[in-house]
């Protein structure tokens, strides 16, 4: 198709040349292909761009709003828990609370239920089909919308996990975060919805990882008179890591983040207490919450919050980065 | 199952004592036979090498002297393998002892996702090691030839030696377990020439201590290396879907390479092969 219209470096026929290497008419990629390839490096970075610049706009935007109420209260906003409209006094400490210690309970539950599935279903257990069915519901776990969710905890969940709470309060009961009697919505049942809705996260990815690791490794470590458990734990599990902590880096993201099945069952409360029986907040339930009504500066105040909530996530996940690149040997 | 490493001095004289035997052995991955009706004696303080062309199982038969097949599903041993006394494949053997007591360096160097001490280190823990650690480390990495390079670096990811070393590494991790004997599958078929001559060195070191079964498709080292060769073919059968390897010849080296009894194997190491 270029034989003719081939560039002027080819120059004339040579005569000793070999016939058949004639056929092939692209050994000079011809200025269109190459304009191709330019063009699509400038495109995928003009995707890769896309990300950052929505990423900047957002916290430009969320930064903005804020500035209101951070040159006003600026930092005792995080250690104050009085949030009152009527005399413009906010404090986001009730929150900002709420939201690290849902996230950080609910990954401490769902990390090795997670990796503990994901080793399940990676290792050979059980019949693959078997394995194959778990697989596929904790996939399904991800598909329900979280506002399913939300009525799922308050209906079903919380009741049913009632005189669980109810026990750890007579047992743990003088202790601050046991002491106050459960009644309905709170810190305990938001943790565990969470744990549900991060749970497949963290197994899917956990899986994926663990099946990466190379089955040389694998062979190694049992060649070296290993038992399946020690393989897993002191080799598998190490060279997983890294994909690993990625996995719940994302699932501590959505933790942190969720809105909806915790904004209905979290309790939002304006009162702080210690007790994960009684009800909390976090700063996404108190978003979605206030922002309907608000004006003025609790606007301001609200963009506050949604301003620490973002670097709380930034910081865990530079710590998370750090922390994986002490732990693991690549391999 | 200490007697064995004693037993092995005078065994140089007398090559009749057998380390492992295998009598009508066949390996089937699900349906299909990979090898069958295999026997041999292998004998003990002596390198065996296993030659043949791809597919004709002598891989198979290796990995299933240390029960590395369990690993494979569908991988199943008819046959007995005879080790110390007793069917490695009985019911009542567990595969974990068997291979604590013997060990295994693989085709592709897999050192562990640990420092270069841990790498040594990890199987000696696991196998019970009371002993002086640092020690045994560097005694280990000297017998494996990688002492040099590794002794600076010994906190160091084992990731960070080179292909050949990594070997040596791998090699020097299963030398740690004190294993009775070492089942070696290619151990050089990823490495350049200088490597696999440091690690053939390294097994005339080894053999004084240990059995040593290699797999190997350079005949080259056949002849450097081993003792014994077995030679290994695959032939077509009636009815089936796949080639199905069988053990042509087991002999001295020696006689392996210059006057071997088979047609087979004279037209494969002569390089008239297929």
């Amino acid at each position: 198709m270029l034989t003719d219209s081939s560039p002027a470096g080819s120059g004339p026929v040579n005569p000793n040349r070999n016939l058949a290497a004639d056929a092939f008419t692209l050994r000079r990629r011809p200025p269109s292909e190459k304009l191709i390839d330019l063009g699509f490096r400038q495109l995928t970075l003009v995707l890769a761009s896309f990300v950052a610049i929505v990423l900047l706009g957002i916290f430009l935007t969320v930064f903005q709003g804020a500035r209101e109420a951070i040159s006003s209260f600026g930092l005792s906003f995080l250690t104050t828990s009085s949030w009152d409209p009527v005399n413009e006094e906010y404090g986001a400490f009730i929150a900002i609370y709420g939201t690290l210690v849902t996230s950080i309970l609910s990954l401490a539950i769902a990390i090795p239920l997670g990796v503990g599935t994901a080793i399940f279903i990676t290792e050979d257990l059980i019949p693959s089909s078997l394995r194959e069915a778990i697989g596929l519901m904790v996939e399904l776990l991800a598909a329900i919308p979280s506002v399913v969710l939300g009525l799922w905890a308050i209906f079903v969940m919380e009741p049913a996990i009632r005189p669980a709470l109810n026990l750890l309060h007579s047992l743990l009961g003088w202790t601050p975060f046991f002491n106050t009697v459960p009644q309905g919505p709170g810190m305990a049942p938001a943790i565990l919805i969470l744990v549900v809705m991060v749970l497949p996260i963290i197994t899917a990815i956990s899986r994926d990882a663990l099946n990466q690791v190379p089955i040389e490794l694998r062979q190694g470590a049992y060649g070296v008179g290993t038992t399946r458990w020690g393989a897993i734990f002191s080799v598998i599990l190490p060279a997983a890591v890294s994909a690993i902590t990625g996995g719940v880096m994302l699932a501590l993201g959505r933790a942190m983040g969720e809105t909806m099945a915790v904004t209905m069952i979290v309790g939002n409360a304006l009162n702080f207490d210690l007790s994960l029986l009684a009800p909390g907040n976090t700063i996404a339930a108190m978003l979605a919450n206030q922002f309907g009504e608000a004006d003025g500066i609790q606007v301001s105040a609200l963009m506050y919050a949604a301003l620490i909530l973002m670097l709380l996530t930034f910081a865990v996940n530079v710590v998370a980065q750090w922390l994986v690149r002490r732990l693991s040997l690549r391999y | 199952m200490t007697s064995s490493l004693y037993s092995s001095q005078s065994a140089d004289s007398t090559k009749g004592d057998a380390c492992m035997s295998l009598q009508n052995v066949t390996i089937s991955y699900g349906k299909f036979e990979a090898v069958k009706n295999v026997f041999m004696d292998i004998p003990r303080g002596r390198v065996t090498a296993f030659i043949g062309p791809s597919g004709c199982g002598k891989s198979t038969v290796l990995r299933g002297l240390n029960r590395m097949n369990d690993l494979i599903p569908g991988c199943k041993l008819k046959g007995r393998v005879v080790f110390d006394g007793h069917d490695l494949y009985d019911p009542k053997v567990d595969p974990v002892e068997v291979r604590r007591r013997i060990g295994m360096v693989f085709q592709k160097p897999n050192p562990f996702p640990k420092t270069i001490y841990e790498n040594i280190a990890f199987g000696a823990r696991i196998n019970g090691f009371k002993g002086d650690m640092d020690e045994l480390v560097e005694r280990s990495l000297r017998k494996a030839a990688v002492w040099d390079e590794c002794k600076d670096k010994l906190r160091e990811s084992g990731f960070a030696l080179s292909g050949g070393q990594q070997q040596r590494l791998c090699i020097a991790r299963a030398i740690a377990t004190e294993p009775e004997v070492i089942l070696m599958d290619e151990p050089c078929s990823a490495l350049d020439p200088i490597s696999t001559l440091k690690i053939e060195e390294t097994m005339h070191e080894l053999k004084r201590s240990y059995t040593i079964i290699i797999v190997t498709h350079n005949m080259q080292q056949a002849v450097r290396v081993a003792d014994q060769t077995a030679f290994f073919n695959a032939e077509a059968v009636e009815g089936g879907t796949g080639k199905v390897g069988y053990l042509v010849e087991f002999n001295d080296t020696e006689r392996i390479f210059n006057a071997p009894g088979q047609q087979a194997t004279q037209d494969y190491v002569s390089g008239r092969f297929g």
